[in-house]
Order: structure tokens, then sequence, then C-alpha cells
């Protein structure tokens, strides 16, 4: 069932495939798209906020409408862009890595990207409904407990259901990564990119959990009249913003280990090298995991919990600098000495290097608590995880796309628009950013709707709103060249960088529905390298030629889905009028009730028979 | 009591970085022009990661560059097939431990200046002064218990000595931030008190910040320290404690608009001592530089203000229209009138033109 099959059968019959499917190919795609389009709706409300702030005293937006945009900008950029992105390259490419035809729970890997979409939309409905959030991403109570209208009951609804969903994908990578590598791929001769993704599940595992725990108290406290966060009641509000952060600081080495491991995969190809220092490396990425929990309260060191503790997280997030930066020189000697070939995934991450030193090095200076006095809070804030998301996360994205885009779509992204569009988002990243860390210490709070005449920060903003039109036009010549490779670039064969190293460039691009007629045998690390190395063209099969095992399709994740989207919106306007909970029982019927269709229900899946894999082979599969 | 990095300053690399860093932005507001003991070790320990950062940003842009120029695949080598090097013993050793060293510098001062802005060894001696500052929606009010004075938006205080900072907050989480004489701290709703102390070096009006999110008006909660030599302090203390909220004010305009104040204002606010909490202390209005902490002070922005506040600063408590325009420039006319003490008059907000 490939996407040539697909292409020829009705629009209808496409969809319902994507309704249904359970295959890691096809959700990646879903979550390249809808990831996709919530960076360009996040990226809209960046422009707004850019052109608010050009000049002095501007009134381009209202204040409040201000603070919903600064919100969902964070919350979309995050949750609804950078999250499913990162899913998107996890699903392409991890099972591909380890040899598998799936992963560990098709059905929950299907089910964790409909949470996510339907908790996306959530979120963005609010702006039809009579205001986004409006109390930041961080959603800090009392002003979260005390915003007026409905927007942060949208912000605690969608981000619990995508959140559930996040948490579903996070334990069903660390599983598949567990128990369903290829014969002979050890712990230790897994690509850095599934690593990261194993030491990023773990911490999705333990991370969410508290998120998850905060937004209960946060929805009781405004929908049900508990106290949990009301000081006038006797709650506490700091409360929330330790639950907040101890999921939060997880969250952004979530975010960035995965595209640290895909760098180390396209640094490595396009050096001809292997990895230099890999146990290091991987020693490295499970240690940055492992410090990640223990620093949380470095976002806190203005909150007052006193000198012992401020000192302790600071020297804690000190430590993590230590890991990072063997990771920096790693890469770089692992160029050193190599045949570095300038590709555009290879330029992205080329561009990496020197912006997430700068995004590493302002954390440092962060972490010296009694500094932060003077940055927190402010854009120096701002330019720093700026310069660590975009330079690290955006950047990684970018090279991850081109690198992996032939892998997902049998077409190499045409590399003149791909260098193209990389140049103005560069230049309009440090444009836009490097500034903002003067503009923080000369006098910029975060988060200003307005700043004042006099205040000397006016050249600054301009140059920085200037920066994020040329990170705009960068943004626009990449999707240009979506569009113009899928309707004129070549068929490309398996390995079409010709230096692939691992597994998932054995087999064809894209890859058959069941990804290897034959499970293959590992012999060592970079596997596709070391059998080219001895002079064969693919990997030696682990198994003889038989039948193969595959789940079935299933609209029941949609249903499920649905069912806690409609839920959502009748636990947020039961407030107003107890009617709204026929919708909380109609969506929790359709919830509970597909759950137990699925329960009662045998789904034991279906076979590819060998006639089948033989008929494939002859066509060209499988070499 | 100078910060003691100060005597690495004569350091040329200190020194070039200070040149740069005070270039940059506007007496009074920025950190980056410290006048305070605060700002002043906040900026030496900014310095000292400066300095740290750009040794190690140098270094690695110098392999980046090497490997970068040195290693690029050339026309007619795409055959060749490198060293496949696993790793190097000693090299990842080396910036393994030289990182560890690095951040040890920077984590002992850091650690010894945390202690020092967090002391409160002397809060409650004689003769040392502690203000209690609240922030709400959207304003600032200091409560000198001992003096028995209260103000709001602006909050005096003499130069040279520690002032304590008792703070709270009324609604949510707002964050006091002076860059140009302390760092900030948070001002938290409920139980948790926060403490921090300023000294100034200079007289002067320094800008203040609400640094935490708290609402639309969020960046419209400016405030000012006055810096005042202790003497004229002294002298303003008991200009402010002489604050009569009865006396008649001297035109008759002024005085129908005591009465409108009166009758409309009083439950929320006051003038003098008492601390009313709903609404600012109005008690040394006339001197204050700015009308709700972003106006300039002048009765047509003030007029504006009483009858609009809602287009001034969005979301704020203050009922819009509850009197007409007409009463409101009465209004205007007693408020300009609370002129109770000339300190800090000869004092002004530095800014530029731009």
């Amino acid at each position: 069932m490939s996407t040539a099959v697909a292409q020829k059968r009705g629009l209808g019959a496409v969809i319902w495939d994507y309704l249904t499917t359970v295959d890691h190919k096809k959700i990646a795609h879903l979550y390249l798209v809808s990831g996709g389009l919530f960076f360009l709706i996040g990226g809209l409300e960046a422009m707004i906020i850019r052109i608010q702030l050009m000049k002095p005293d501007n009134d381009f937006i209202s204040a409040g409408l201000y603070n919903e945009m600064i919100t969902m900008h964070g919350t979309t950029m995050i949750f609804l862009a950078a999250m499913p992105l990162i899913f998107a390259i996890m699903n392409a490419v991890v099972p591909l890595q380890i040899g598998a035809r799936d992963v560990a729970f098709p059905f929950l890997n299907s089910l964790g990207f409909w949470l996510f979409l339907f908790g996306g939309l959530m979120l963005n409905v609010s702006w039809f409904t009579g205001g986004a959030p409006d109390a930041g991403w961080t959603n800090y109570a009392p002003l979260s407990t005390t915003s007026p209208g409905h927007g942060v009951d949208y912000y605690v609804m969608g981000l619990q259901i995508s959140g559930a969903g996040t948490l579903i994908g996070g334990i069903n990578f660390l599983v598949t990564i567990v128990n369903m590598r290829a014969p002979g791929m050890t712990y230790m001769r897994m690509p850095l990119f599934t690593w990261s993704v194993f030491v990023t599940s773990t911490l999705i595992l333990f991370a969410f959990p508290a998120l998850t725990v905060g937004l209960f108290l946060m929805m009781f406290d405004r929908m049900f009249g508990s106290a949990f966060f009301d000081v006038g009641l006797g709650g506490n509000a700091i409360i929330w913003e330790h639950l907040f952060w101890i999921f939060g600081h997880p969250e952004v080495y979530i975010l960035i280990l995965p595209l640290f491991g895909a760098f180390s995969d396209i640094f490595s190809t396009f050096s001809k090298k292997r990895l230099f220092g890999y146990s290091a490396m991987v020693f490295a990425t499970v240690l940055i995991g492992f410090l990640g929990f223990m620093v949380w309260a470095h976002h806190m060191f203005t909150v007052g919990m006193g000198p012992i503790a401020n000192s302790i997280f600071a020297v804690a997030t000190m430590a993590i600098a230590v890991p990072t930066g063997i990771k920096i020189f790693n890469w770089l000697f692992t160029m050193w000495g190599g045949q570095i070939r300038m590709t555009a995934a290879m330029l992205w991450s080329i561009a990496f290097i020197p912006s997430f030193t700068i995004g590493g090095m302002t954390g440092v200076m962060l972490a010296a608590a009694a500094a932060d006095f003077q940055y927190h809070d402010t854009y120096f804030v701002v330019g720093h995880f700026h310069y660590v998301i975009v330079g690290g996360v955006a950047f990684g994205l970018f090279a991850s796309l081109h690198y992996w885009w032939p892998k997902m779509f049998g077409k190499v992204l045409n590399e003149k628009l791909g260098k193209l569009a990389f140049w103005p988002f560069f230049i309009g990243f440090h444009l836009t950013f490097f500034i903002q860390h003067f503009l923080g210490l000369m006098g910029m709070p975060r988060r200003y709707w307005v700043f004042l005449e006099g205040q000397g920060l006016a050249t600054g903003n301009l140059i920085s709103t200037i920066g994020a039109f040329f990170m705009a036009i960068g943004t626009i010549i990449f999707l240009i060249n979506v569009v113009y490779t899928s309707v004129k670039e070549k068929k490309v064969s398996g390995d079409p960088w010709e230096h692939g190293r691992t597994l998932e460039w054995s087999i064809p691009s894209p890859p058959p529905h069941y990804n290897f007629v034959q499970t293959p045998l590992v012999r060592g690390l970079d596997p596709l390298w070391v059998e080219k190395m001895d002079g064969k063209e693919g990997m030696t099969p682990a198994e003889p030629l038989g039948d193969i095992h595959m789940p079935n399709a299933s609209i029941l994740p949609f249903t499920i889905s649905l069912g806690t989207f409609i839920a959502g919106f009748g636990f947020i306007y039961q407030v107003d009028d107890p009617i709204w909970l026929v919708a909380v029982f109609a969506g929790m019927g359709l919830t509970l009730g597909s759950m137990l269709t699925r329960s009662l229900k045998d789904d034991l899946g279906h076979h590819i028979h060998k006639e089948e894999l033989e008929e494939d082979i002859k066509k060209g599969v499988g070499k | 009591m100078r910060g003691w990095m100060g005597k690495f300053r004569s350091l040329f690399l200190f020194g070039a970085l200070t040149m740069l860093l005070t270039g940059c932005g506007i007496e009074n507001i920025s950190a980056l022009k410290p006048k305070g003991y605060g700002s002043e070790l906040l900026f030496d320990l900014m310095l000292i990661s400066i300095a740290i950062m750009i040794f190690v940003f140098v270094i690695v842009m110098a392999i980046y560059a090497f490997v970068l120029l040195r290693y690029r695949e050339k026309k007619g080598q795409e055959h060749i097939v490198p060293k496949q090097t696993e790793g190097n013993k000693a090299l990842e050793v080396i910036w393994t431990v030289i990182p560890i060293i690095l951040l040890l510098v920077l984590a002992i001062p850091t650690v010894q200046a945390t202690f020092d802005l967090a002391d409160q060894s002397t809060q409650g001696d004689e003769g040392v002064l502690t203000v209690d500052v609240t922030g709400n929606q959207y304003w600032w009010q200091f409560d000198y218990a001992d003096q028995e004075i209260s103000t709001s938006q602006e909050i005096y205080i003499p130069t040279n000595e520690r002032v304590y900072l008792n703070m709270k907050a009324s609604d949510v989480i707002h964050s006091f931030w002076v860059p140009a004489i302390s760092g900030k701290m948070d001002t938290i709703p409920g139980e948790n008190m926060n403490t921090m102390y300023l000294e100034a070096y200079e007289e002067g009006v320094y800008e203040g910040f609400c640094a935490e999110l708290c609402g639309p008006s969020h960046s419209l909660m400016y405030f000012k320290v006055i810096a005042v030599s202790p003497d004229e302090f002294d002298q303003w203390v008991e200009d402010m404690q002489n604050i009569d909220p009865e006396a008649t004010p001297e035109t008759t305009t002024a005085q129908e608009g005591q009465e409108l104040f009166n009758n409309n204002c009083m439950s929320c606010h006051a003038i003098g001592g008492a601390s009313a909490g709903v609404g600012p202390n109005l008690g040394n209005f006339a001197n204050r530089e700015k009308i709700a902490g972003i106006l300039q002070p002048s009765k047509d922005n003030l007029v504006d203000w009483i009858v609009h506040p809602d287009e001034v600063k969005p979301g704020n408590q203050m009922p819009a229209e509850l009197v007409s325009e007409e009463d409101a420039a009465k209004i205007a006319d007693y408020l300009l009138e609370l002129d109770h003490s000339d300190v800090g008059n000869d004092l002004e907000m530095q800014s530029v033109e731009e």
C-alpha cells in the first residue's frame, strides 16, 4: 500500500485511510501536517507581537489581545508545533532505525496523535468563542485562576487533552525502543537519534504527569470551586509554579534532546565519519535528561525561596553545561578529519552550533542565581530561550526534515531552495533575538505590551522586528520548496545521500507498509555502513522470508479523542449553564464506549503473505 | 561597600567589557549602568560570567572555523573514505574537566552574591528603615510603618543606606524591579512575604518596573524610586507626617474639588497617613513624577485619567465616568495642589529623545 497506490484512490478513501491508520509512517505525515499548520499559526502570532513592539507606544493591538497573543504564541509553539513536529520525525524514523515493522502499540500511536490534534484544536477554538487564554504560557496563579471569561479554561482543557496524547506517545516509544530492536541492535549500537528519543520518552513519562496534576488542580479551581491556588481560602499560588516547572523544565529537554540526536546522525552522515565519542554522547544525553529534573526552580529565583535553595538550583543548573559542552565538542570532532558535504540539512546543523552555544552560554549566565535578579522576566530571558529553542529546536527540525524528507516522501527537498530558505531565516533569527539580550538589561521586562518613548528601547525593538520579517521570508521559501519538490523533483533510491549509515537507508524511500521484508541482522554501530565497508549491497537478513503480521487500521482512536474534545467543551461551559453537562456525558460516553469496543472486540491484525512479499521483491523492494 | 570584584576591573578584558556594556541603555533605568549596591554586585557577576562565556565561545568558534575551512569535501574526493575515529580519551577528559573548573569559578561568586543579597542581619536595628511594599493591579503602595506614612507609585529612600523592603501583593503576583539600583523580587499574595533591600549610591529618580505578567496593564505599572540625601529624607518624612487631609485648598475650584473628592473617591483612596488599600494614597500627588505611573503631570492628562481610566490603563479597578469632566477638572485642581514637600523636586528622570 504505497503512496502511489493511495493516490489513485478517491479523496474520501485517502481521508478515511488517514483517519484510521495505525502505520507509524502515515502518523508521521499527520503529525507533520498538523504540527506545521500550528507552527504557521504560532508564527503569525509572533509577527503580530513584533509589529506591536515595532515602535514605542504602539497601539496596533490592544493590551488584552496582546496578552492573548503572547500566551497563544508560547503555548502553540511549544505544545502544538515543536512537540508534534518532533513526534513526526520520531514516528518516521525510530522504527526504521531499529529495524522494526511498526511501533510497539500502533493503536496507541494513533490515539496519541488524535488526542494531541483535538487538544490543539480546542485551544485554538478559544479565539472564536470570546477570547484566548491570556495569563502567559506559564499560566501563573492567581492571574490565571482569576482571569475573566473562558480563555484559561480552554488552556486547561486543551493542554490536558493534548498532554495525554503526548504521554501516550512517550510511553509507546519507550516500549518500542526497549522491545522492538532488530537482532544485534544492542543499546550501545543504537543510532544517537534513537538514543535521544529513548531518553526523551523517559522524560515525557516522568514530566507530563506533573503538568497533568497541575492542570487538574487548575481545572477544579476554575470550574468546580476548589481553592488549591486561592490564598484567600488557604491555598497557595506558588504550588502552581512548582508543578508547572517540574514539568516545564524537563519539557525543554524533551524538545531539544531528539534534535541533538538528529544533529548527531546528520553530522556523522555528511562528514562520512562515525560519531566521535559515541559512548560519551550517549552518557551526556542520559546525564542531561537526569539533571533536567533537578533544576526546575531556576525559573523561580525571584519567588523568594531563600539563598540556600537558590544556590543549590544555581549550581545544579550550571552542571548541565558540562554534558552539553561534551556534545558540542564531539560534534566538532566528528567533522574533524571528515569529508564535509554541505547539503541543506548540513547547513542547518552547522548553523546550529554557534547559535546553540550562545543560547547555552546565556543559560549559564541565567543560572547564576543572584544575577538572575536582573535577567529574570526580561527580554534577556526571551533572547536566551529563543536562542535555544529556535537555534536548537527549529534549526534541528529544518535539518531533520531536509535529511529525512526523502525517507518520508521519496523525494529530496530541492537543495537550492533549501539553502535559499536558510539564509534569511538564519540572519533574521540573529537580528531578532541577539539584540533582545541587551534590551532586557536596558530595562525591558518580558511580556510588555508597550514600551515608552525615552527609555532607549526603540532602536533595538525595531531591529528585532525587522529580523522577524526575515524569518518569515525564510519560512515561506521553505513552504514553496515543499510544494516545488512534490511537483518537480524525481523519486529517489533508498539511500539518496549515498553515505547513509543507519538502517533506515537500507530500505526503499518511502519504505513499504511493512518496512523490512526481512528483519535485518545488525553487526555493529552504523549497521548499513558496516555492510558497505564489507562490500555488501544491503543488510543481511536475520530471518527467512515469511508471512508478516501487521496491525489493523481502526477508527476508534479518532472517536476516543473526539469524545474528549466534546466533553472538554461541556466542562468549560457547564459553569455557565448546567445544560452543558449533556456534552460532558455525551463526550465521555463516546470516549468510554469506544474504549469498551476496543476492549471487547478482538483485533488480531492481519498477515502479509510470503507470495505478496515475493511479488514486491520482484518490483525492487528489499534491495 | 563596593563589590569585591572592583579590583578585577583593572584587567583589560573586564575594562573593555565594562566599557562596551555601560554604553547600553539610559542612566537610572539600565541594569548596565549600576548605581546601587545590588545592581553593582550583579553587574560584576555578569561581567565574570560574560568573560568566561566569551572565552569558551572563542575556543569553540576557532575549532569550528578550522574544521569548516579545512575538511570540506572537494571535487574529485567523493570516494575518499575518512578514518572512522571512535574517540579520544585525553581530549574528552580535557573538555569535561576544563568546563567544570570554569563553572566553579563562576559558582563561587554566584553563591556569595546570592547570600549577600538575601542578608537581613541589620533589619530592625535602630535607624534602619523598612518599607512595606504592596503590588496591586496596577499600582504600588509603600507603607513606612514606623514613620506612619504611606505613599504610592513613588518610594523615597535615603542614599547610601540599606532600606529593607517587606514585599507582598494584594491580588496577583507582581515583581518589583529597579534595574539601576537592585535586582527584582516577586510580590506574592497570601502568606509568602519576601524581603530584599535597596541601597542607592547617588541621589536621583530611578525607574521601577513590574516584571511579572499581572494582567492587561502589566506594561504600564511603572513606579519611581526617589533617592535623596539622608537629611532631605528626614525632611520628607516630616513633611509627609504633617499632611492634613482636611486642610482647605486655596482656590475655590480646588475647594469644590476637595468636596467632590471626599464624596466620590475617598471610599478607595486616601490622603495623608492612612493606607486605604483599594486605591493609591494620593497624599503627595502633586509631587509625583507621573500620573498613574505613565502620564505626564498636566491637568489635561489628569482629567482624562479620572474620567476614562480604562483607556489609559486597561483592566484597572477605577470606575470610568464616575464624575463628569467638569467635576474631574475641579478634582484635578485639588489634587494638583497636594504639594506638601519640595524634597526631590530638583531631581529629574533621565531620558533621551529618540
